[in-house]
């Protein structure tokens, strides 16, 4: 038997010793996952968007849906949003940071970090909750005519207005309806009464139909508070739908995500990864950890901004 | 893997990630009126805030998720499928999306 460097590497080829990606089974097996799951979500967000152009016109701008803010009155669009993004690439740092200190066998700081991570997670969850709560609860109100296409309420100005302002006057009323609920006939009896206001279309270059047009239509259908998966008082009820939805399939993405990271944590106190010699499981819930702020970048982009 | 030191290039990623969201919503909060003229079917703004995304992706994906300094035949393995697949997927739907008002 020839003893050479030759031999050597023919049994590492067929005896199953080569790497060629450079990477073991487990981390690999997460990249595919993590593909397939990539391609999921571009599934997603691509029908979103075919949607959102078959609807243009009533389709909800996100700045008119989404401008609350925790401790603040008023408009505040993206603002939200923007801090539920800040919360998420920092946890996504430091999961980088957690995954860096295992290289180095450094436990407590992989402690640490994955500790803020998991912290990190939970407010995001938490954040998104609340975020669900409003859009679910309503703002304005609408109209929903015979044909289901959501309608809102304007005065002569120009100015959107919510039930609360069409019912209880400009001075009296709030800017949101702020849980209180309306009945067909006091706002439509409201309505009747000023021959300033009318219904427009919610989307970009929406329609707006004259006081006369506006009532008839408001006769026929009906009155929509807050948004689920039939009525949706913001606009296009598909909207409502694909929102729950996409934002749905990421936030229990980033749900399972805290909860992997803390049974990885939970073994990182036990010493697991200590006496195992390496902190590779680690790296493999980053790379999940890290996909789920990659989606988030997406939908914060085609949900929030475009 | 062990050709970084210290934690530098972490927070260096924070960083450029960090300012571009700022930059995004501040851009989508201002909405400059200039950046509203319409070319290949959207907006300069909307154009600027893919580009800006994609750039975003790239670091997490890059850095983060640490593509960059993986063997040549597995950042092949990642990046066709999605390269193609994804783009091809968007084509498809731009398009005969304009079917839809057929």
């Amino acid at each position: 038997m020839a003893s050479s460097a030759e031999m050597t590497q023919e049994e590492n080829n067929w005896g199953g010793g080569s790497r060629p990606l450079g990477s073991r089974y487990g981390k690999l097996m997460m990249w595919f996952f993590l593909l397939s799951d990539a391609l999921t979500f571009s599934g997603f967000l691509t029908a979103y968007g075919l949607m959102r152009f078959k609807f243009e016109s009533t389709w909800p701008i996100a700045e008119n849906v989404f401008t609350h803010f925790p401790g603040l009155e008023g408009d505040q669009p993206l603002l939200y949003v923007a801090l539920m993004t800040f919360i998420l690439i920092m946890s996504s740092v430091t999961m980088v940071l957690a995954v860096n200190a295992g290289e180095k066998m450094n436990r407590k700081a992989v402690t640490n970090w994955m500790l803020w991570t998991i912290v990190g997670g939970f407010i995001f969850v938490g954040s998104q909750a609340w975020e669900w709560y409003h859009f679910i609860i309503g703002d304005s109100g609408a109209v929903e005519t015979a044909r289901q296409e959501i309608l809102h309420i304007y005065n002569e100005e120009g100015e959107r207005l919510s039930f609360s302002q069409v019912v209880h006057g400009m001075e009296e009323g709030h800017a949101s309806n702020h849980g209180e609920t309306f009945t067909k006939a006091e706002v439509l009896s409201a309505m009747k009464s000023n021959e300033g206001m009318y219904l427009m279309e919610p989307g970009k270059a929406g329609e707006a139909f004259t006081h006369e047009v506006s009532v008839a239509m408001f006769e026929a259908g009906d009155v929509v508070q807050g948004a689920n998966m039939i009525h949706n008082e913001y606009g296009q009820k598909q909207f409502a739908n694909f929102f729950f939805f996409i934002t749905g399939f990421h936030g229990f993405h980033v749900f399972s995500g805290v909860v992997i990271n803390f049974v990885i944590f939970y073994n990182v106190l036990l010493g697991t990864y200590e006496r195992r010699g390496h902190y590779r499981m680690v790296e493999k819930v980053g790379l999940y950890w890290h996909f789920v702020d990659l989606v988030w970048v997406f939908v914060f982009t085609f949900f929030y901004l475009v | 893997m062990s050709d970084h030191n210290g934690t530098w290039w972490i927070w260096k990623v924070f960083w450029i990630l960090l300012v571009i969201t700022g930059v995004e919503v501040a851009l989508g909060i201002v909405k400059p009126e200039f950046m509203l003229t319409q070319v290949i079917g959207t907006s300069i703004l909307n154009i600027l805030f893919i580009v800006l995304t994609l750039i975003k992706a790239a670091y997490i994906v890059q850095i983060f998720m640490h593509v960059k300094f993986e063997k040549k035949g597995l950042k092949y393995a990642l990046y066709l499928p999605t390269l193609i697949l994804i783009p091809y997927l968007t084509f498809i739907l731009l398009t005969e999306g304009s079917y839809l008002f057929r």
